[in-house]
């Protein structure tokens, strides 16, 4: 039977892996239990970081859910869908960008967002997608490694929305975006030797970046540098997030129990420094945990992207899965000091929308490379 | 399968995208690492200084006013009470725009200018953090809930109880305790920074002042648990303040009161004080001021008032004022004369109204025209002759009159817990010489023998040499506190005598005298002797007040002359405006073989001791005595009451 099936591979596709009813869901597993694990921990922490507030909880369970609605969807789409549609959908945000920039609507002196009626909307949030999806689709329809003239090309498609988004300003998402994008080239085996040559190029360029950023971002660099040169302001958060992770120790205050966040000392504690909360109450036990999950995705995110049988869908499932990380560790290096503050959630835990919808998104893609590998022939 | 397509080694790229993806996860697992090692870094290595950090942050040490003591008087009355009070208080930390606040309060209940000047200094003084500010006492009611009801709108705005100072008797005893009023930083710096750390009140006259660490008590502490807004979450650890002492002081509120009344529309003063005790049971000057109105800080308005009314109400005539106590000190100085040695009890003067010292030179009047004829010591005092008292004056001289005196207590402060009280003037030779005014003539003792001149004494000064006299020499040192209330567990309460309370370590303690020794002890007698007969005799200047009482009253009339008379010139009450006339005293003590109770009064322009003191002085015996019986009698009934049910 089995030789039967690998031998006519396009008479029954989706009947070649079948090993029970759970491959109709076209949904992975081991990340679904992951994602899912991660959730529940994310909420718990948040329970305690909206400082008992079961409205934060039901409403951040409640984007969980539609999060998980866009990732069953998204499942169930061939990749080469994705890639059909990846151009298109590309300009469509670069087109939305422009619009933020002329129409926008503003909120604490950044412009990120089109307002239509009944809901607001990012557009930086979908090209967080779109973007390694367009460059993916890109260089795997050509040979690999890539050619000094396409890097340059991925090179423009990706500089453009991320300039733009960095307009806006929002320096932690055009920094995931441009993330996203340079994973795809990397990945795609593009020569060391340009490699370097970026780095040594970026290396030079800093003081040319310092020049365009604005004065609060460089005001969080200076922060970051020094943070007791402005203790009661700028400084304050990280000199207070420090405060909360160290004295959680190795076991923490207990659930619920951490002074620092329950007493409203530590600052955005529901948003983007609630990694601080956790290793307040949970210690670095809690935080380890936290770690361990975020590996597993990782590694199982790596492992479809390695499985993968097209360029495109490695290039993208390992795009998605390094952008991921890339969430986590500016996230938790920005809250412990290790980098300057920049506007990035800690993922499934941070308070807050459209980054869960998007990141959800994003597994619904894996698991899409990961399901429709038997679809197409060598 | 495009042309590009077919271009593509799949093989290959599938090859380097996995030692790509390995090479990446291999820099994951290295950030992690770098991750893990901040957090050990923190966690770990710096856990102990992190949670020191943290720990300071929330944990904050609120210090806890202590309550004040109450003053009761002798009776358990309560003099000196704690009502709550409430004010509106602005904390600055949460108040964004202070002015803009400001301007909203005043739309909801009025302020002063006074208010609003002295909420600005209160304002940029020195405070520890999220401590709030008062703007606003003695809210009403409605002022409350008006506040109340916009509490939205005005972040950082408070309403505040806390206990004040309220003086029930008001005016009728400020003189006597004196008041507490705001803190100021003056102050602040003379006390203990810690033990007033929470403390708004301060004594800031009389006993109020004196017996400030008494009454005061100890701080306590919160130690509380604080947001990041300075709010308090939660209270750690609680030290709770120990209370002021509650003060029991002699004085008698009714004798008061009666006092009072006797002198009210006045300007006079009375003191009463128990000879056995040194207690004072009245001290009264007239006119007086609400207290009440200083707790607070009393307006500008209200102060200029005070401080301008022509009576001078806020002058604490008892202690400070400084009169000649003429013909007062009489049986004082006849007893220095007799007693010294240097005068016969039996001294003889033929007064023909007048003294000269040489033959034709000054004459020394007596108030009498004409004089009193023969003159002996007794009648010198019961009718007092001033010609007599010149005489000896002149025999005996200054040294031993001023030495005679300065033992009752004269030119010197005596008292114990009266700390605005004022020396007087006892003039001696050294006196004079130091203060400039040349060396000392016999007309200097003239004068001094009858209580003019320089001499000068206050009310209190007077009835505690009257005290002394009726103690037959025994010095007690006047005092106003009785002892200290100690609350017992069984819930009655007790008064542990004030000598037992330490108060060496309070300002403004004085020396107590030693005792008047007498060469001859049985002088006292003759002089007390010739005090009674200034009441009882027939021909005693206080003789119209002798009458009607089962008792005897010893007592001295004294007349002080507030403007000169020249010589030959007649003084004439009608024809002096009314505050040109003479100053009325009278000290007396009854009764006069066991005396309870030594009173002085003196009314200033009152005109003669003997028609506007002395029946001041009689009444407030009258209703001593009455006060005892009433006491008494209660005494007795609820003891017949007790001992009922068993019979």
């Amino acid at each position: 039977m089995r030789d039967f099936q690998r031998s006519m591979p396009d008479a029954q596709p989706h009947l070649a892996r079948r090993r029970g009813l759970w491959s109709y869901t076209r949904l992975d597993a081991w990340l679904l239990l992951l994602v899912f694990i991660l959730c529940g921990y994310g909420l718990l922490i948040l329970y305690s970081a909206s400082g008992g507030d079961m409205g934060y909880v039901t409403r951040q369970a409640i984007r969980m859910g539609a999060g998980f609605f866009v990732m069953v969807v998204l499942a169930q789409l061939r990749p080469q869908l994705f890639a059909r549609w990846a151009p298109a959908m590309y300009v469509v945000c670069i087109g939305l960008l422009l619009a933020v920039i002329l129409v926008g609507v503003g909120a604490k002196g950044a412009q990120r967002w089109i307002a239509l009626p009944g809901f607001r909307f990012q557009p930086s949030e979908i090209l967080k997608l779109v973007l390694p999806l367009m460059i993916a689709c890109y260089l795997a329809s050509r040979p690999l490694p890539p050619s000094f003239r396409h890097i340059m090309i991925s090179l423009v498609l990706i500089f453009v929305p991320v300039v733009m988004i960095m307009k806006q300003p929002d320096l932690g998402t055009s920094l995931l975006i441009g993330a996203s994008g340079v994973f795809v080239l990397l990945l795609s085996g593009i020569y060391w030797r340009y490699i370097f040559a970026a780095l040594g190029v970026a290396a030079a360029g800093l003081p040319g970046l310092w020049m365009v950023m604005k004065d609060y971002q460089k005001q969080r660099v200076l922060t970051f540098l020094d943070p007791e040169s402005d203790p009661l302001g700028s400084g304050w958060n990280i000199i207070q997030s420090k405060a909360a992770i160290g004295s959680g120790g190795l076991d923490g205050k207990g659930w619920m129990q951490g002074t620092q966040s329950q007493l409203d000392f530590l600052p955005e504690s529901h948003t983007d420094f609630i990694i601080a909360v956790l290793a307040e109450e949970m210690g670095m036990v809690g935080v380890l945990i936290l770690l361990a999950i975020y590996l597993l995705i990782i590694a199982r995110g790596l492992v479809i992207a390695v499985k993968a049988q097209d360029s495109f869908g490695r290039l993208v499932a390992g795009s998605v899965t390094l952008t991921f990380f890339v969430y986590i560790f500016v996230n938790i290096g920005m809250v412990s000091g290790l980098l300057p503050v920049v506007g990035v959630p800690l993922p499934l835990v941070s308070y807050g929308g459209t980054s869960i919808v998007t990141l959800m998104a994003g597994f619904g893609l894996l698991m899409s490379v990961q399901a429709h590998r038997k679809m197409i022939s060598h | 399968m495009s042309a590009f397509d077919s271009l593509k080694d799949h093989t290959k790229e599938g090859r380097v995208f996995f030692s790509r993806s390995l090479i990446a996860f291999a820099i994951v697992l290295l950030l992690m690492g770098v991750l893990i090692s901040r957090l050990w870094f923190l966690q770990v290595v710096q856990h102990e200084n992190l949670a020191a950090l943290s720990d300071d942050n929330r944990v904050q040490l609120k210090p806890v006013g202590p309550t004040r003591g109450l003053i009761y008087d002798r009776n358990g009355i309560l003099l000196a009470d704690n009502r709550p009070s409430y004010s509106v208080t602005l904390l600055k930390e949460e108040v964004k725009d202070v002015d803009a606040t400001l301007a909203e309060l005043e739309k909801l209940i009025p302020v002063t200018e006074r208010e609003m000047v002295s909420f600005r200094k209160r304002l940029k003084q020195r405070r520890r953090p999220y401590e709030t500010v008062p703007l606003r006492f003695r809210l009403t009611d409605e002022e409350i809930a008006r506040i109340a009801v916009n509490y939205q709108r005005l972040p950082g705005v408070q309403v505040e109880a806390d206990l004040i100072r309220y003086y029930p008797f008001g005016a009728g005893l400020v003189h006597a305790l004196g008041y507490v009023g705001r803190i100021n930083e003056k102050e602040l710096k003379r006390v203990d920074p810690t033990n007033y750390s929470a403390t708004h009140y301060i004594g800031k006259l009389g006993i109020e002042k004196f017996y400030e660490p008494l009454l005061h008590g100890e701080v306590g502490y919160h130690k509380v648990e604080t947001n990041a807004r300075g709010r308090v979450m939660r209270v750690l650890e609680r030290t709770d303040p120990v209370p002021g002492k509650d003060v029991v002081l002699h004085l008698d509120i009714r004798l008061q009161q009666a006092a009072e009344k006797l002198i009210h529309g006045r300007r006079a003063a009375i003191v009463a004080i128990d000879p056995n005790t040194g207690g004072i049971l009245a001290l009264v000057s007239n006119p007086g001021y609400d207290p009440n109105m200083f707790v607070t800080g009393i307006s500008s308005k209200n102060y200029t008032a005070l401080r301008e009314s022509p009576d001078l109400p806020l002058f604490n005539r008892a202690l400070r004022g400084q009169y000649p106590p003429g013909s007062t000190i009489k049986p004082m100085v006849a007893m220095g004369v007799i007693d010294s040695g240097e005068i016969s009890p039996s001294h003889t003067v033929s007064d023909p109204g007048f003294y000269t010292l040489t033959k034709g030179g000054r004459r020394y009047r007596d108030w009498k025209r004409g004089g009193h004829g023969k003159v002996g010591m007794d009648m010198a005092i019961y009718q007092s002759c001033d010609v007599w008292f010149y005489d000896v004056a002149n025999r005996a001289g200054v040294d031993v009159i001023s030495d005679y005196l300065g033992r009752f207590g004269f030119g010197q402060v005596t008292s114990l817990d009266l700390p605005e009280a004022l020396p007087g003037i006892l003039p001696s030779r050294a006196w004079k010489k130091k203060t400039g005014r040349g060396s000392w003539y016999s007309g200097d003792s003239l004068n001094l023998s009858i209580g003019q001149g320089w001499m000068l004494a206050t009310p209190l000064q007077l009835a505690t040499a009257t005290s002394v006299m009726a103690n037959r020499g025994v010095w007690k040192q006047p005092r106003m506190l009785k002892g200290v209330m100690q609350r017992s567990q069984s819930g009655s309460d007790a008064i542990t005598e004030g000598s037992v309370i330490d108060i060496s370590g309070l300002e403004g303690t004085s020396a107590v005298l030693p005792d008047v020794k007498l060469d001859n002890e049985q002088y006292w007698q003759r002089i007390v002797d010739a005090m009674i007969a200034v009441v009882h005799g027939p021909r005693g200047t206080a003789r119209k007040i002798g009458t009607g009482i089962d008792f005897q009253i010893a007592g001295k009339t004294g007349t002080a002359q507030v403007v000169g008379i020249k010589q030959d010139e007649e003084y004439d009450a009608e024809k002096l405006s009314e505050r040109n006339r003479d100053h009325a005293l009278f000290i007396s003590f009854a009764p006069a073989a066991k005396p309870e109770i030594a009173v002085a009064v003196i009314v200033e322009n009152g005109g003669g001791g003997s028609s506007t003191a002395a029946p001041v002085a009689r009444k407030v015996i009258d209703a001593f005595m009455e006060l005892k019986l009433q006491d008494e009698g209660q005494l007795i009934t609820s003891a017949e009451q007790k001992g009922s049910p068993d019979a």
